[in-house]
This record gives C-alpha cells, sequence and structure tokens, in this order.
C-alpha cells in the first residue's frame, strides 16, 4: 500500500491506483468527463487537473500513479480557473439542438454548472452534424453533443468486445464514427446500449425513451430474459416503463446489460396484453365445446376462477388426479414455481408437473 | 443436469461466472452460443480473452460469433460431441497429463474410463468427428496444460438423444483434469431461461419435490404428507414431452399452464397442436395471446417481471431479488394469486382429503415474502434464503444451509455431494434421424441474440423487430449455389414431419450440408420440422439434428 495525502487528508492505495480513483475511495470527488472506473484511464478531457506539491504543473489525475508521500490538492483557485478553460474550450465545439432528451443534468452540464461556464454562450451557433444521424432502432446519435472523451469507443472495446467506435480525422475535424463511417449496424454493432451507458453528454441516448421524461421512481430489478441474472433499473414514469437503466451495483453484470435486457421492455405495455380474463362461451353455458373451441367471452374473475377450479376438479375426480398434467414457468418466480409444485402435488394429487427446462 | 448428478450426486452449474471469468487459463465452449445466448456473459469471455490472455477452445459445428475469439476453433460435425471428448481423453492419457492425485483421491471408476478411452485414438476420432489430428492434438494440450480450466455448455449439448451421455463424458473430463472444487474451473452448464434454475429448484419437475428431494423415497413423502397435510403420489409424473403425446392415449385429459408456450417450443409443433385440440380442458394463465392460447377453454392474466416481486435464481444458482414497478395492468393479477385462489377454490370443493392443520396446508399468502419462507422450511438448500436477507444486499448463491450460511459460491470443493466423482465410460451413439437420399441435409436449431425462445415477448418489441424481424434459415454459400439461391432468397425446408418456408441469410456460420432455423416466428417455425426423438433419462428431444430436404422457391 502506498501513503500519499490528497487535500491534506492521509489516504492509503494500493501501488498502480491513479490519483483520482484514490480521491474517489477517499471520498473526495475530482471532476472528470472522460474517466470510468469501468474503463481505461484515458487522459484525454484534462478536467481531472490536480496540483501535486513540488511539481510545477497541474496534472491529469486519472493517469496519475500514486507515490509514497504524494501531497495533491484537488481544489484552488488556480485548478477552478484551469476548469473553467477547459469546459469553455470543451463546449465551444458542442451544439445542443434544443429537442427533449429525457436525460436530465448530464455530467457535462454539471461540471459547467459547477464551474460557472453557460454553454448557451459558448457553444457552436449551429450544428456540424445531422441530428439523429444513425438508423440503429436503439440508439441516438447526435455527435453535435460529442466531446470526444472516448467513453463510448473504450466501452464498445473493452466491455462488449465489439469495437464498433473509433476516431477518424485530425484536430479539429477529430470525430467519433462507427466502423468506416458506416450505419451502427453495419459496423457488427449489437446495440447493447454499453456507450449509450457510459455516455456523459448525450451525443449517444436511448432512441425509444427520447421525449419521454425522467422518471419518478427507479426500480432495481432482475433481468426476465437469460439464466446470466443481470440487475437492471427499471425508469418508471406515470406507472409506465419509460427507460431502462444500468445498476452500477448490479452483482452479476455491473453496467453492462445486453440488446434484450436494454432495449426489449416494451412488450410490458403492448396492447395485445391479456388484462381481462376470458373463458369459452360454451362453458358459460354449458353446452358441448364447439370444434375450434368457440368464442371467448370476457368474464369477472370469480366467473373464471369458478369454471377453472370445476373443471381441474372435475376431472381429477372423474379419471383420476394423474390425469391432470400442470406445466410450471421458467419466466416465472421461484414463488410462483414452488406453488405450481404445490398445487399439483398437495390440490390435485399428481407429480405430473413439469416446465420448459427440456426445451 | 442428470449427468451431473450421476458424476457427483448433484447437477448444476459449479462455478460462478465471474470465478472462471477472473480465473480460468483456460476455457472450453461446446455447445453453447454463448454471446447470443448469455450475451453478458459472453462478452465476459471476450473480455477475458483480450484481457488476461485467456486460452479459448470452441467446439461446435457452426462458425457461431464467439469463436473470433477462439485460440481454436473445432468444427466437428454435427452429433459426434462422444467421440470428440474421448479423443480428447486419449491425447491426454497417451501424454500423461491426467491429474493423478485428483483421480486417486476424489474419484472412482478411472479404470472402466481408461479401457474405453484407449478405443478412440485420435486417427479414428478424426475420421468420425470430422477434426483433423493435428488439431485435436493442439486442443487437448491447450486444455489440459492451462490449468485451471472451465467447461461451459448449453442446449447444443444436452438437447440430443445422448444428451445425458455428453455430460457424463465431460464432468469425465474434468474429473481427468482435476478442474472440480476449483476455482476457476469446473463443469457450467448454462441454464437458457430467466428462472429455468430455480424452476427446478422449486420441483416443477415430475420426480423431484423442491431441492431435488425424490418423490419416490419414504422420508420426503413422509416429510411433505405431514407439511402439506394430503397424500402424496408415490410415483414419478410425466415430463412435458411425455404429458403432451400422452393426451393422445387419453392419459392426460386436462392440463394447467402457466406461462409456457408448447406450440413454439415442443418438438413437432403440427403433433403438438393436434394434441392440444383433442385435449378436455385446458387452463392456460398468460400476459398474451399465444400459439398455445388457441387450444384453451379458460385463458387467465397473469403479469410480466415488471409487475410483481418475488425472486428469480439465475444459471450460477444466485438467487436475486426481482421487484415490483408498475402495477398490474387492467384486471390482470399477480400469477402467485391467482394461483393461490384456484388452489383454494379447489380445495373448498372437499373432494380431495387435506389437512387443514397441517403447518403449510394453507394458501392464504400475505405476500411472496412469506412463501419462501415456507419453501425454506421445506427445501435444504434454500433453508436459509429469506427475501429480508436478500434486501440487506447479501450474494446467495445455494445451498444456503441455514439463516447464518454464507451460500455455496462454488460447488465441490474437497467433496463431491455423492462422496467420490464417479467416471462412467461414455461410447458414442449416432443421432436419430440422419440425412438420407430423401432428406439430404441436417437441420440445427437454436436462438439468436435479437429474440427469445417462442418470441412471444421479443416480437411485440419494436426495435428487435427493426433488426431481426423475420425467420431466417442460415445456408452456406456452397449449398445456396447448388441450390441456385443466386439472387432468391426464398426457400422451403420440409422434414418427414412438417415444411417452413422462410428467407435465406447464406453465410459460412454453417458447414455445407447443415441449415440453422430458429423458432421465434411461428409462420416459419424451425419446431414444425425438428423430430420428438428424446434423451431416455433427461426426456429432453433432439432438437440440435434431425434430416431436411431444402428447396429454393421460385418467382
Amino acid at each position: 500500500m502506498i501513503s500519499l495525502k490528497i487535500n491534506g487528508i492521509p489516504v492509503e492505495a494500493p501501488e498502480g491506483t491513479t490519483v483520482l480513483r484514490a480521491a474517489e475511495q477517499a471520498g473526495i470527488e475530482i471532476p472528470t468527463l472522460c474517466d470510468h472506473r469501468d474503463l481505461t484511464p484515458y487522459g484525454g478531457c484534462r478536467l481531472c487537473v490536480v496540483d501535486v506539491k513540488g511539481w510545477r504543473f497541474p496534472m491529469a489525475s486519472c493517469t496519475l500513479p500514486v507515490a509514497p508521500d504524494m501531497e495533491v490538492t484537488t481544489e484552488s483557485p488556480a485548478l477552478v480557473e484551469s476548469r473553467r478553460t477547459i469546459l469553455e474550450l470543451i463546449l465551444s465545439n458542442y451544439y445542443d439542438a434544443g429537442y427533449e432528451d429525457s436525460l436530465g443534468e448530464t455530467q457535462l452540464m454539471r461540471w459547467a454548472k459547477r464551474y460557472g461556464v453557460d454553454p448557451a454562450k459558448v457553444m457552436l451557433k449551429k450544428p456540424r452534424f445531422a441530428v439523429n444521424s444513425d438508423p440503429n432502432p436503439f440508439i441516438w446519435v447526435d455527435m453535435n453533443k460529442c466531446i470526444l472523451c472516448t467513453r463510448c469507443i473504450r466501452a464498445c472495446a473493452e466491455i462488449q468486445g465489439r469495437f464498433v467506435w473509433s476516431l477518424v480525422e485530425r484536430g479539429f475535424d477529430t470525430r467519433v464514427v462507427a466502423g468506416a463511417d458506416t450505419d451502427m449496424l453495419d459496423a457488427r454493432c449489437e446495440s447493447c446500449g454499453a456507450c449509450v451507458a457510459y455516455c456523459p453528454t448525450g451525443a449517444l441516448n436511448n432512441k425509444m425513451s427520447l421525449s419521454l421524461g425522467l422518471p419518478d421512481k427507479v426500480v432495481t430489478t432482475t433481468c426476465t430474459y437469460c439464466g446470466v441474472g443481470c440487475q437492471l433499473d427499471l425508469n418508471v414514469k406515470d406507472g409506465h416503463v419509460v427507460r431502462v437503466t444500468s445498476n452500477p451495483n448490479a452483482p452479476v453484470n455491473g453496467m453492462h446489460l445486453c440488446v434484450k435486457g436494454r432495449y426489449g421492455y416494451d412488450f410490458i405495455h403492448h396492447a395485445e396484453r391479456l388484462t381481462k380474463p376470458l373463458v369459452r362461451q360454451y362453458l358459460l353455458e354449458g353446452t358441448p365445446r364447439p370444434k375450434g373451441r368457440g368464442e371467448w367471452v370476457e368474464v369477472d374473475w370469480d366467473t373464471a376462477l369458478d369454471i377453472a377450479a370445476r373443471k381441474l376438479a372435475g376431472t381429477r375426480d372423474a379419471y383420476g388426479a394423474d390425469s391432470v398434467g400442470v406445466l410450471a414457468s421458467a419466466k416465472c418466480l421461484n414463488e410462483e414455481n414452488y406453488l405450481m409444485n404445490k398445487f399439483a402435488r398437495q390440490v390435485i394429487g399428481t407429480n405430473n408437473i413439469d416446465h420448459c427446462a427440456r426445451l | 443436469m442428470a449427468g451431473l448428478a450421476t458424476a457427483f450426486g448433484s447437477g448444476a452449474m459449479t462455478n460462478p461466472m465471474e470465478d472462471v471469468v477472473q480465473h480460468a487459463r483456460a476455457m472450453l465452449i461446446i455447445g453453447s452460443n454463448t454471446t447470443e445466448q448469455h450475451p453478458v456473459f459472453g462478452t465476459k469471455i471476450r473480455q477475458a480473452v483480450l484481457k488476461r490472455g485467456v486460452k479459448l477452445v470452441v467446439a461446435d459445428p457452426r462458425r457461431i460469433d464467439i469463436t473470433e475469439y477462439a485460440t481454436l476453433h473445432l468444427r466437428h460435425k454435427p452429433g459426434t460431441d462422444i467421440p470428440l471428448i474421448n479423443g480428447l481423453m486419449n491425447i491426454i492419457l497417451a501424454n500423461g497429463w491426467q491429474d493423478d492425485e485428483f483421480i486417486a483421491n476424489r474419484t472412482e471408476g478411472f479404470d472402466e474410463l481408461k479401457a474405453v478411452i484407449e478405443e478412440y485414438p485420435p486417427e479414428k476420432v478424426a475420421e468420425i468427428t470430422g477434426v483433423p489430428v493435428e488439431k485435436l492434438r493442439q486442443a487437448a494440450e491447450i486444455l489440459a496444460l492451462n490449468k485451471p480450466m472451465a467447461v461451459m455448455w448449453a442446449m447444443g449439448i444436452t438437447q440430443h438423444i445422448v444428451g445425458v451421455r455428453n455430460v457424463m463424458d465431460l464432468a469425465n473430463l474434468q474429473m481427468l483434469l482435476g478442474n472440480l472444487g476449483v476455482s476457476g474451473g469446473g463443469v457450467n452448464p448454462l441454464r437458457g431461461q430467466n428462472n429455468v434454475q430455480g424452476a427446478c429448484d422449486m420441483g416443477a419437475l415430475p420426480d423431484v419435490y423442491p431441492g431435488y428431494q425424490k418423490v419416490n423415497t419414504e422420508t420426503a413423502i413422509q416429510k411433505f404428507e405431514a407439511a402439506w397435510g394430503a397424500k402424496m403420489s408415490e410415483h414419478f409424473g410425466m415430463t412435458v414431452t411425455e404429458m403432451i403425446p400422452e393426451i393422445e392415449s387419453g392419459k392426460i385429459k386436462a392440463l394447467y399452464i402457466l406461462g409456457e408456450d408448447p406450440v413454439m417450443s415442443d418438438p413437432n409443433s403440427s403433433h403438438i397442436r393436434h394434441c392440444l385440440e383433442i385435449c378436455d380442458f385446458i387452463l392456460l394463465q398468460e400476459i398474451f395471446p399465444s400459439e398455445t392460447s388457441r387450444y384453451a377453454d379458460v385463458l387467465l392474466p397473469g403479469v410480466s417481471f415488471a409487475e410483481k416481486t418475488g425472486t428469480f435464481t439465475n444459471t450460477e444458482r444466485r438467487i436475486q431479488m426481482v421487484r415490483q414497478a408498475i402495477p398490474p395492468l387492467g384486471e390482470a393479477r399477480q400469477d402467485w394469486r391467482i394461483i393461490s385462489e384456484l388452489a383454494q377454490r379447489i380445495l373448498a370443493f372437499g373432494s380431495r382429503q387435506v389437512n387443514a392443520n397441517a403447518p403449510f396446508a394453507q394458501w392464504n399468502y400475505r405476500d411472496t415474502a412469506q412463501i419462501m419462507d415456507e419453501i425454506a422450511a421445506l427445501t435444504p438448500s434454500y433453508a436459509g434464503v429469506s427475501h429480508a436477507r436478500l434486501e440487506a444486499g447479501e450474494q446467495l448463491h445455494w445451498p444456503v444451509k441455514d439463516a447464518n450460511h454464507p451460500g455455496t459460491p462454488i460447488l465441490h470443493v474437497g467433496q463431491f455431494t455423492r462422496g467420490k466423482g464417479k467416471f462412467t465410460p461414455i461410447e458414442h451413439i449416432p443421432p436419430q434421424e440422419m440425412p438420407d437420399d430423401d432428406y439430404p441435409m441436417l437441420l440445427n436449431t437454436g436462438r439468436v441474440l435479437y429474440h427469445w425462445h417462442g418470441g412471444e415477448m421479443t416480437r411485440r418489441a419494436t426495435g428487435l423487430m427493426q433488426v431481426y424481424g423475420q425467420a431466417l434459415v442460415e445456408i452456406n454459400p456452397d449449398d445456396a449455389e447448388r441450390l441456385g439461391l443466386n439472387g432468391n432468397k426464398r426457400v422451403r425446408v420440409s422434414s418427414r414431419r412438417g415444411s417452413i418456408e422462410a428467407e435465406a441469410w447464406v453465410t459460412e456460420r454453417v458447414p455445407p450440408g447443415m441449415v440453422f432455423a430458429n423458432f421465434h416466428f411461428p409462420e416459419a417455425s424451425a419446431n414444425e420440422l425438428t423430430i420428438a426423438a428424446l434423451d431416455p433419462v433427461s426426456k429432453i428431444p433432439e432438437y440440435k439434428i434431425c434430416a431436411v430436404r431444402v428447396e429454393a422457391i421460385r418467382g
């Protein structure tokens, strides 16, 4: 362990830790845009500059490893001035077309506010790129808001392992492109949305949620698709799931999700959802079952449950418990599967219970 | 799972995913399209290769996505997993790469295994599998000399008539190399559905109560009769692959189906439809009208995962909270409430003797936390699980033996569930239906990244449909040329059981002679074609292999 002082506070950190991470662990926040604990340090935005005692110039703390007896200062009038200048330079190549993005305060805007920079005053007067420039159905691309922090490039390469994004051209013309400047899907994008999750500016955003506003609650739950068991945050507004976001504390997956987990949620509110119990007309009329089973009729719960109970019990009583089969569901809860097992064995009296584990 | 239960005494993924990703030095992926079917784990494997230089061997007839990251891709012929694994073990033994200490201390049956393995020399294996001898040697060397080595598989191993035997042979390989009970090793079947592990754990199986307590053992029968206050059936029930066909024989008269779609997910769809059509009564509890709902007599609206609170158990036996985010839509009700109300109504008829004073006879649950407490009381591996512990942030992998037990991330450390690990010599058996003159091509089936199973959810997700909006049949360029698919991409794929029409995706993902189809779209579902040939033990259908004829559709 290496001992150092940050803002006069003694801090211990393993060798190889960056000053930014060591400060974070000590509860000291250093502003940054390009750094993220999940990604390789980049040292691009320079917002995280700090003073180190005995050194002539401020250093980027995201790429500076801790050293014994180092004394670091993270805020001073000179550093504040440096950060303000850096933010003005970043925003001088930024353009906000003014559409609703449902992001609330992005990290970029948060730091601009903290350091007293008014984006409207310093940003470009007209766009450099088309807004919504990629046809990907999930991922909104507005490179006018890109600050070249390269988090998207690193997220795609280091987390998804897909290498869709990269930088092209030089100097003022530098920009982020997919593949050989093509559409994301043509660049073999798998639409996992990692680049969106790590973007600090809204240059990449969730297309399906763009105009839906901010959630009024966020609920952490477990994904309903595969067996990996990713956890995610359902963003809810007025009783509707409007967005899925990463939960950095998810034990299995951290910030990462796949295309189905992050974007496959619109089935929840689909118009074809069943919302009323249905029974076939012949069951209400007590007539023999017609070919094709006949028409559906909407009924109240008591009617439907009574009919279902009578038919299942009647079959059991007439033909024996093993004439009834019960199929539980690998989509449902443990608690519900337990109840299906209890239902088959206690209520009906059969071991004819299974689910789609084999299929 | 039955295969692992034979070898070790219990069947489940032995090591957590993160453990494999962080500590394995080599990996064998066989019969798992990991990056499409378990995408986040797939990306973690990519990271392990990129960042730690893990040696990855992928054995799969298809050039699936993860092969891009493979050190070596063994493209063996479909249905030759056993000769391939035996062949690797033959080379390992010939070079003395086996873990003699592990074999001596922790296993039994090695001599019997060795006798069979000697029948699989590399030249013979190369001929059966189509994998050149040199590649077999390279694979054996990578897998044996980079320890710990972890094996991962999914339905590509189990959905064969020899599925259980395939699994037992992978267990043989890992015992031979001493890669069990160690960090970064293990035998790791990746479970498909979000809660298929949990549904098995909860006794949604015809032969076991919750926690795999066998329904034909005296102790388990007495335990559950006392708990639930009713006489228990003492013989195994039917699997889903038996139940539906037994409608035809009149043994099954009524079905209660919760959130499943057998028309889409079971083999030989047309026969399934016929059986459901003649079933006396079908109660279906679902969130959408499905291909199965047209055969239902009563349709009860359940809810999606966003509308209920409870737990799922993931592929690595980790029990996690599911939390309600929105109220049930319309008049839909939470599924646990529906099951409870139905149970109460049937019990009220009184035709079944139930002692209402038994400790868990009742169905008047307050919430799912109370149901979990009942599960914990009756299920040794969940004995210490409660919603309160999970809400406090504890990470619990079963077995969780009591309220203070921390759970068991890695299985079989120091000792197997059954004591010693059991080697079982496995001989090759060819698939049930191989290509012939009438049906000259081989059909392999599975799923794709953008859809889920029968597609009831993902076909209703607009963006997913934009990316993958129709069934595609993967076909090799050589076959495409032979069939004259140049500029004309519609094909008809027929088997002895049915026929589908779909667009062809001409790709080298599949080898010549094989087509691959999915079962996400009812208008062109692979299960119209698949064969209901079952593994004799697990009753899993041979979804990965049947014979088909492929024709270009003109015009």
